[in-house]
């Protein structure tokens, strides 16, 4: 597997449709998520945007259309191909307490190609010190590496996971409500976090509830009852119309430079 | 940010080998002190001697004299089925904690014991000769669970809240047999109750050489599962984001244990907390990594099982399963109330 040098990978979902068990949580999708950008999709809850997320990682099959990684269908591509392209961070994903950080962000590392993906083929190498090392200076958490998960806050569980992500060394990041339950200054550190991982060349597509965090992203898609009603820039995707139409609900936009502030009115 | 970032953090030491070496030693003090201590007490260099001696007649086919038969023929069979039994229960309970994520769950969690209690009761109450019962109690055990599992499938997948409800009930059934057959079999009574409250009074080279390989299959795969068993503490999905057949592993998992769960607990009896505690207290010393924790577990599972056993025989406690119950009990409880890490 050879990797371009940056930005000309997508992972594509092409008229998509995906149930959460007997329900048809997105019907009929497309969009595209290109390396090197970072997208958020937004929409109420029930829109389908976890749903997407994991027909995007195939963690959940299609009932019809299909998710295209890198010009290829992703039924072709093997697991352990898939593992180290796509990295997930799970809506509120569990850590374990008694773990070191360390140990944990070791574990973004390479699961995929196991024998029967359940026994290690080759050992631990230098390589992969070097991709974990990495991975807890990019996120901050380098500091408190050798620290258990249970002595730490909300804020700092998040970067460990984030750290566990990055460590696969993937070519998309695929985040779910990264931002749930932290507060303010750690909601906009993740979201700094991703943009940064994108401008250096990572595709980063992230659910987000904040829609003035989800305005800081480059792209934005909107998802209305497992359909996209709106999809391009925030200041495009973020108009009086469009929300009222996806949430029911009237709001001001006043904008800050180019980028959009929501102000729901009561 | 992470400038000044000591060196030596850089080095994990995930196995203390410090206190890892003392583990060992404290279980081969053990295995000497317990195979020395009993009606008839023999120092611990005899013991080695008379070790040494055993082994070397072999192939000298020399004749051992009756201290040395003591060793080799009641006390070190007893004390290898204790470390064997324990290993067992501990690595197991260590499995079963990681791939349920649950702190409170122990191998008999998917009705192994009452499986196998229900196997024993019929075979003494019905009169059956000795040497068959853990036959039955094994049979039993193995179809126990795999009524549990077939009760918590649903389709291809297998989830975990499913599988302990599943086994509770299963379980609770089980039992419940085993109780109406007791009551009927009212003379039989205190020898099946001997009989599952966990004695390793009966073990014999014979039962040793029955439970080992079953032991050595489940517990190698559970020891081969170490890494895998560790990605499954961030989520079922994103253990599979990570290319974790997920579904696999955990039938596995809950299959390799059963077995070797059901063969202790035919050959020896329900020895409780031991599989609970154990993997606790490795946690605190050792941390959570699986690869770590599993065969650590083995060695302290398998220490503790022989020092109970000791003080089963050298108390009016008399049996192991009242030892470690008797004791694991309070000392969870004191784990728990000190805050601990879960």
């Amino acid at each position: 597997m050879s990797s371009p040098v940056t930005g000309t990978g997508t992972l594509e979902a092409r008229d998509l449709h995906v149930r959460a068990g007997s329900f048809p949580a997105v019907r009929g999708v497309t969009a595209a998520f290109r390396e090197g950008e970072f997208c958020a999709v937004i929409g109420p809850n029930g829109a389908g945007k976890s749903t997407l997320l994991r027909a995007l990682l195939g963690l959940t099959s299609p009932q019809a259309g299909e998710v295209r990684l890198l010009g290829r269908s992703l039924p072709e591509w093997t697991r352990a191909e898939r593992a180290r392209t796509l990295a997930y961070l799970a809506q509120g994903e569990g850590l374990p307490e008694a773990a070191r950080v360390r140990d944990v962000v070791a574990l973004g590392r390479g699961a995929g190609d196991w024998a029967w993906g359940l026994i290690p083929r080759r050992p631990w190498t230098a390589e992969d010190e070097a991709a974990v090392e990495r991975a807890l200076e990019r996120t901050d958490t380098a500091h408190f590496a050798e620290r258990r998960v249970s002595e730490l806050s909300g804020g700092e569980r998040q970067r460990v996971s984030l750290a566990r992500a990055l460590a696969a060394q993937p070519r998309f990041l695929l985040l779910d409500e990264p931002t749930n339950h932290l507060d303010l200054a750690y909601g906009l550190d993740i979201i700094r976090h991703a943009r940064c991982e994108a401008a250096g060349g990572l595709g980063v597509v992230a659910v987000l509830h904040d829609l003035n965090l989800a305005a800081r992203a480059d792209r934005l898609v909107l998802l209305h009852r497992g359909q996209v009603l709106a999809q391009g820039t925030p200041a495009g995707v973020l108009t009086p119309a469009h929300l009222h139409a996806a949430y029911r609900l009237r709001v001001r936009v006043l904008h800050d430079g180019d980028r959009p502030l929501i102000l729901p009115e009561d | 940010m992470s400038l000044e970032r000591p060196a030596a953090a850089s080095t994990p030491r995930p196995w203390r080998l410090g206190r890892t070496a003392a583990l060992v030693a404290v279980l081969l003090a053990a295995v000497v002190l317990a195979v020395g201590l009993g009606s008839v007490t023999i120092p611990p260099a005899e013991v080695l001697g008379a070790l040494g001696r055993g082994v070397t007649s072999l192939w000298t086919g020399a004749a051992l004299s009756p201290e040395d038969t003591i060793v080799w023929q009641l006390r070190l069979p007893r004390v290898a089925m204790g470390v064997l039994v324990g290993a067992c229960l501990a690595v197991c309970g260590a499995a079963f904690q990681g791939v349920f994520r649950n702190p409170l769950a122990d191998p008999y969690l998917l009705g192994v014991a009452s499986g196998a209690g229900l196997g024993a009761t019929v075979a003494i109450v019905a009169g059956w000769p000795r040497p068959l019962v853990p036959v039955v109690a094994l049979a039993a055990a193995l179809g126990a669970v795999s009524l549990t599992l077939a009760l918590a499938r649903e389709g291809r997948r297998l989830p975990p809240t499913r599988l302990i409800l599943a086994g509770v009930v299963v379980g609770s059934v089980l039992s419940a047999v085993s109780t109406f057959l007791i009551l009927r079999g009212e003379d039989r009574a205190r020898q099946v109750l001997a009989y599952t409250l966990g004695d390793l009074g009966f073990s014999g080279w014979g039962d040793l050489a029955t439970v080992l390989p079953y032991a050595l299959a489940g517990g190698g795969v559970l020891l081969a599962l170490g890494r895998a068993l560790d990605t499954l503490g961030l989520g079922d999905l994103t253990a599979r984001s990570l290319g974790v057949p997920v579904e696999r592993l955990r039938l596995l998992v809950v299959l390799a244990a059963s077995v070797a769960t059901a063969a202790a607990v035919a050959y020896v009896g329900i020895i409780g907390f031991v599989g609970l505690v154990v993997p606790h207290v490795v946690r605190l010393a050792w941390g959570a990594g699986h690869r770590v924790l599993l065969p650590i577990s083995a060695l302290a599972g398998g220490t503790l099982l022989v020092l109970a056993d000791l003080l089963a025989r050298t108390t009016p406690l008399s049996q192991v399963g009242v030892v470690t119950t008797l004791l694991g009990g309070p000392f969870f409880l004191w784990l728990l109330r000190r805050g601990g890490h879960e």
